[in-house]
């Protein structure tokens, strides 16, 4: 039997409201996007029969929207909790304005990337790199809500939609929002592939238990990390 | 002395229009406009006391399909009314003058009725080069700047006035832009079509005429009475959308059933316009009606938003077949296919961590095996 004892130390990162933001969030994309391939290019097969049998793509389309109301909410409450969680959910780490959180991403970039050093990252949430492609992300799933609601505007009489209506003579008519959508849909799934990739890599080269961390919100980190991150942030995070 | 200007009620009555037709026009009008029926007495009162519109009507770089429409209007009093004694003002197609005198009747329109007349343009005004578009010695631009500036408001016909339309496609090689980017200072009412329904261009100048204002227009500046839904939601084909019974050929069983053209391209779903309700030629038919998907003319760029019998729009600088969804598709495999090389280069140049041999940085040991 192979073993190692190492000093490890469990360090709480994801508090329960990320992790559910996190899978209502998956839930959502992935409806979204299984429904948003129908509607662009829906497969035929009730033909032959007369239109008042059956509403399916209606349906489809219904619950596209109802995932997309729901992706919306969830957003805007992944957004405060960027100011009321923990330091690891905080705002700060996703928009790089820092030299340190730049030097990180190179540091990133050499190690796990392209794999020409063999430093190891100090990093206990995101790395910094991992954070700037989330606030991508974010930026995208903000223009998302925003093509998204623009279009669903014309058939609304609800407020919400109607303050995203701007977005379509912005960008010159519907036909432009309806393509700006579906092309930032792939941009959605190309960051689904990366991200479990990623999410399996640093698991099979960390060990720090990454992938139940989202589960259960802990992850081992090694006690010299952690004392590091204490003595920098001036608290004891030993409980 | 002094000719009295006639109201329309006179001028078509002097036509052998009756009475009754009259209001029949005025009514029609009204339910088109989407007024209440008190309306109704107010374009009566309006046509019939309300001295004509002095209108001048440019034709820049365009096809003249938006007058051609405007002449097959349904109910076709005030096209007559408007274009036969346009002639008197200035309309470039129609007018009975020519050479200085032309020019004399335009600008004895700006200088009598300034502020009052309202300038209608067909066509988008070339800005590359100026010249590419000169009437008279002057350039289409110099032209409506100068006509503008004293109008009460001015009118952008058709796509091409209101948003460029095949002129300005990609690569726009004479610079052509609409009506709302090259004058300011003005409410620009945007018809838009290619061509404009003639109803709803006899109902913009109704509702000019009758008010003495400018429709309420939408965010693209289009008359919110024509302009306000989608062709999706006032098609007659709606109801095979919502149970997914789409034509998959214009051969097919599902065209002949009537299905709908939502996968033949049809770009109802982003096209604002009155086809569905008001429809074309006397109210007979419009194109999703004909069997064939709506191309989405009054939209801004349909041309490049095509081709026209494909859903998925090409993507600018791929090549008119790629798609958003071979792009995506490409770069997925990309993606999938750099993911696999990179686990692989992992499993070789990660074998240290892997195996869980120390490095050199790391004090860890690996006691028991």
């Amino acid at each position: 039997m192979r073993s190692r004892t190492i000093p490890m130390r469990e360090v709480y990162v994801w508090e329960l409201p990320v992790r559910m933001y996190h899978w209502v969030n998956m839930m959502c994309v992935i409806a979204l996007c299984i429904t948003g391939f129908i509607i662009g290019n829906p497969p035929a097969f009730m033909n032959g029969t007369e239109a008042y049998f059956n509403y399916w793509f209606g349906t489809v389309r219904f619950v596209h929207f109802i995932a997309a109301f729901l992706f919306f909410f969830n957003f805007i409450f992944r957004t405060y909790w960027g100011f009321a969680g923990n330091e690891f959910s905080r705002w700060t780490n996703f928009i790089p304005l820092k030299r340190s959180q730049w030097k990180e991403i190179v540091d990133v970039i050499k190690v796990d990337i392209l794999q020409v050093t063999h430093q190891k990252i100090d990093s206990i949430g995101h790395n910094a790199l991992a954070s700037l492609v989330y606030f991508i992300t974010f930026l995208i799933f903000l223009l998302q809500c925003l093509t998204g609601f623009g279009m669903y505007s014309a058939m609304s009489k609800s407020f919400l939609p109607k303050m995203f209506a701007w977005i379509v003579p912005v960008l010159g008519g519907d036909m432009g929002v309806r393509q700006l959508h579906h092309i930032l849909m792939w941009g959605f799934i190309i960051f689904a592939i990366v991200h479990v990739y990623l999410v399996f890599y640093h698991d099979y080269i960390e060990r720090r238990g990454v992938t139940s961390s989202m589960i259960g919100g802990w992850k081992f980190i090694e006690e010299d990390v952690v004392e590091r991150h204490e003595a920098e942030t001036g608290e004891n995070t030993k409980c | 002395m002094e000719h009295k200007q006639r109201s329309f009620y006179e001028e078509v009555r002097g036509e052998g229009t009756s009475r009754r037709d009259f209001l029949k026009f005025c009514t029609t009008m009204a339910a088109f406009l989407g007024l209440e029926s008190s309306g109704v007495g107010q374009i009566v009162k309006a046509l019939e006391t309300k001295p004509r519109l002095p209108v001048i009507w440019f034709h820049f770089q365009e096809c003249t399909c938006c007058s051609e429409s405007f002449i097959r209007a349904s109910h076709p009093i005030v096209a007559t009314i408007v274009l036969d004694k346009i002639s008197l003002d200035y309309q470039e197609t129609l007018m009975a003058a020519s050479g200085y005198q032309a020019e004399e009747a335009y600008k004895t329109v700006m200088a009598k009725h300034s502020g009052e007349y309202i300038v209608m343009v067909e066509g988008s005004i070339p800005t590359e080069n100026e010249a590419y578009c000169c009437i008279g010695g002057r350039s289409a631009l110099q032209i409506l700047q100068e006509a503008a500036k004293n109008a009460m408001a001015v009118v952008a016909w058709g796509n091409c006035a209101s948003a460029g339309c095949v002129q300005a496609a990609k690569p726009n090689p004479t610079g052509a832009k609409p009506v709302h980017k090259v004058i300011s200072g003005k409410p620009v009412i945007n018809v838009q079509g290619c061509p404009p329904i003639a109803d709803v261009m006899a109902g913009v100048v109704v509702h000019l005429l009758t008010f003495g204002r400018i429709p309420q227009l939408d965010e693209l500046n289009r008359p919110k009475a024509f302009y306000s839904r989608r062709v999706h939601d006032t098609c007659y084909r709606r109801a095979n959308f919502d149970a997914g019974l789409f034509v998959e050929s214009f051969d097919d069983e599902g065209a002949k059933k009537g299905y709908c053209l939502y996968k033949m391209g049809c770009k109802g779903p982003v096209t604002y316009n009155s086809c569905g309700i008001i429809k074309w030629n006397d109210g007979i038919s419009y194109p999703i009606q004909s069997g064939h998907p709506c191309i989405g003319c009054s939209e801004e760029g349909f041309w490049d938003n095509g081709p026209f019998y494909q859903h998925l729009p090409s993507v600018a600088g791929f090549g008119i077949e790629t798609t958003a969804d071979k792009v995506g598709l490409g770069l997925g495999i990309a993606t999938a296919v750099g993911v696999a090389g990179h686990a692989i280069v992992t499993n070789i140049r990660k074998h240290r961590e892997l195996s869980n041999v120390p490095d050199k940085s790391s004090e860890i040991e690996n006691p028991k095996v």
